[in-house]
């Protein structure tokens, strides 16, 4: 039997201002899955996210997060009724407040979260920093913190954007394993990703989008053979 | 000049402050949360007072009903109506014109004030009219060693400074501060993780709007109610949060402190310049710090 959809889109529309940004996306994520958006800059990735959360100008279409529409539900529901959990490009650390300040932010959206020692135990440099203020962290450790937090809060459905950008190799090796035991752990993951060499071992299914909707769905058993079309889409 | 002189207009001055430093502590709890120069600031304080002196003089008068509010209860309930009144104009007005420039908050707040001010003076005399309400318990005076001060003044100091760090406190050092602080830095994302911020915007503002209530209670025994009593202050207490720094919490707090202090003791040294040394100081915190003492450059 197949999992639960946790989110469905459907003719997702989303401007900002004037600009028409999201053109009919169209994707479904069950549950346990991790999936990516790739595509160029520009192409509506971070878009589809923020259009998911409420973050955008308008939106039109259907959202559905366990099967509630959540088109016009104010942002700040949003993440309760989809159990979200949402860790942003520019990684959205808050300066005026200090690691555990930032870790204990979000609220809890349902049980099953884990708790801060837990929490310290998978992001040990995280804890001999605690009680820094955000500002003064580094690149890797804003992102690991990032993450951190919205495990606390028991969110089922992670949208991650851009994670890997700007950080050392060495540093993208640990935040591959974190990502890895997330997903045996169950959690469901979209990954918005400019590197598809982090993000090819770890997905279920790969959503190519262009100009605001998906032109390609590729599933991860056949991407050697659509390597090609992959290639030119990404034009890398 | 004896110490003693000196040591008592610091007090008197410190007196002063705790107003000034409770007015800018509101003041800059909605400026730094709401971005809104809340003009409309002096007229919630005149308004606490005038919840406390209706409520001990006039309920009998006005209604016919033989009842009276002292100054104790009138203390809890002042602030909650002002309070109430702010989330009422936040709600049905400043709410929309956020996505507006910050001089249509003001201009709002401002003619807010004037309608306060038009609708107090219609009924009440403009020079003044004392609060009788004063606990017999806080009357009298207490000898301080170099002075003796009056009773009412000093628990009016003790309050208010309790009040002023319990609520830097609260907002620097407490789990819902933090989401306060959080809500301002970056108020999409603070909503994306689940939490409420039109709400905590709006609770805000009835909080800053209660705490100048507050303030015109206590004022209320030591200067006479008046409708023109909010005006007088306000502009001096613009001053006090632009030298404190627009936004910190400890700024407008100690800036407020310290300029009572400065006017009391300019009133031993320089008499004339004693209302107006607040002004020069801005002046040149304005030229050498444009971001105020407390703040932070942008």
């Amino acid at each position: 039997m197949p999992n639960e959809e946790l989110l469905r889109i459907e003719n997702l529309h989303a401007w900002y201002g004037e600009s028409h940004i999201l053109h009919g996306m169209e994707l479904t994520v069950r549950e346990g899955e991790v999936i990516t958006l790739l595509g160029r800059n520009g192409s509506g990735r971070t878009t589809t996210l923020k259009a998911i959360l409420g973050l955008v100008g308008r939106r039109t279409g259907s959202i559905r997060l366990h099967g509630t529409e959540v088109i016009d539900m104010p942002t700040h529901r949003i993440a309760h009724v989809g159990r979200l959990g949402y860790c942003p490009e520019e990684r959205g650390i808050f300066a005026s407040l200090n690691v555990d300040e930032n870790l204990e932010l979000p609220p809890v959206l349902a049980k099953g979260g884990m708790s801060v020692d837990e929490i310290y135990r998978m992001f040990p440099n995280l804890k001999e920093r605690r009680a820094s203020q955000g500002s003064k962290l580094s690149g890797g450790e804003q992102q690991m913190l990032a993450i951190a937090r919205i495990l606390r809060t028991g969110a089922t459905l992670l949208l991650l954007d851009e994670i890997t950008e700007g950080l050392a190799p060495v540093i993208l090796k640990s935040l591959g394993k974190v990502i890895h035991d997330l997903r045996e752990q169950g959690f469901t993951i979209v990954l918005v990703e400019q590197n598809f060499r982090f993000a090819a071992p770890l997905a279920d299914r790969h959503y190519v989008i262009e100009h605001g909707r998906v032109v390609e769905c590729i599933e991860a058993a056949e991407l050697e053979a659509k390597q090609e079309q992959l290639n030119r889409h990404l034009s890398v | 000049m004896s110490m003693t002189v000196v040591l008592s207009q610091a007090l008197l001055g410190l007196n002063v402050g705790v107003f000034y430093a409770m007015l800018s502590l509101g003041l800059a709890v909605i400026f730094g949360l709401l971005n809104i120069i809340n003009f409309a600031h002096g007229a919630m304080y005149m308004l606490g007072a005038f919840i406390a002196l209706i409520g001990y003089s006039f309920i009998e008068r006005w209604f016919g009903i033989s009842m009276e509010i002292g100054f104790w209860p009138s203390l809890i309930l002042a602030p909650l109506l002002v309070g109430a009144l702010g989330i009422l104009i936040e709600r049905t007005m400043l709410q929309r014109l956020y996505k507006l420039d910050h001089i249509y908050g003001l201009l709002l707040t401002f003619g807010i004030t004037l309608i306060l001010q038009g609708l107090f003076a219609n009924y009440f005399n403009v020079s003044g009219t004392p609060y009788p309400g004063q606990p017999e318990s806080l009357s009298g005076v207490v000898n301080l060693g170099f002075m003796y001060f009056p009773t009412y003044r000093l628990f009016a100091i003790v309050f208010s400074l309790v009040v002023c760090f319990a609520t830097w406190y609260f907002i620097e050092h407490t789990k819902l501060g933090s989401r306060l602080r959080a809500g301002v830095e970056n108020p999409e994302l603070t909503q994306a993780f689940g939490l409420n911020v039109p709400l905590m915007i709006t609770l805000t503002f009835g909080f800053g709007c209660g705490l100048a209530g507050l303030a015109g209670v206590l004022a209320a025994p030591i200067y006479s109610v008046s409708p023109l009593m909010g005006a007088d202050l306000i502009i001096v207490v613009f001053a006090v949060v632009v030298i404190g720094g627009m936004g910190s919490i400890m700024g407008a707090i100690l800036s407020g402190l310290a300029l009572g202090l400065v006017e009391g003791l300019t009133k031993v040294i320089y008499p004339p310049a004693a209302s107006t040394v607040i002004f020069f100081l801005m002046v040149l915190v304005l030229l050498f710090r444009p971001a105020g003492l407390f703040g932070k450059e942008k």
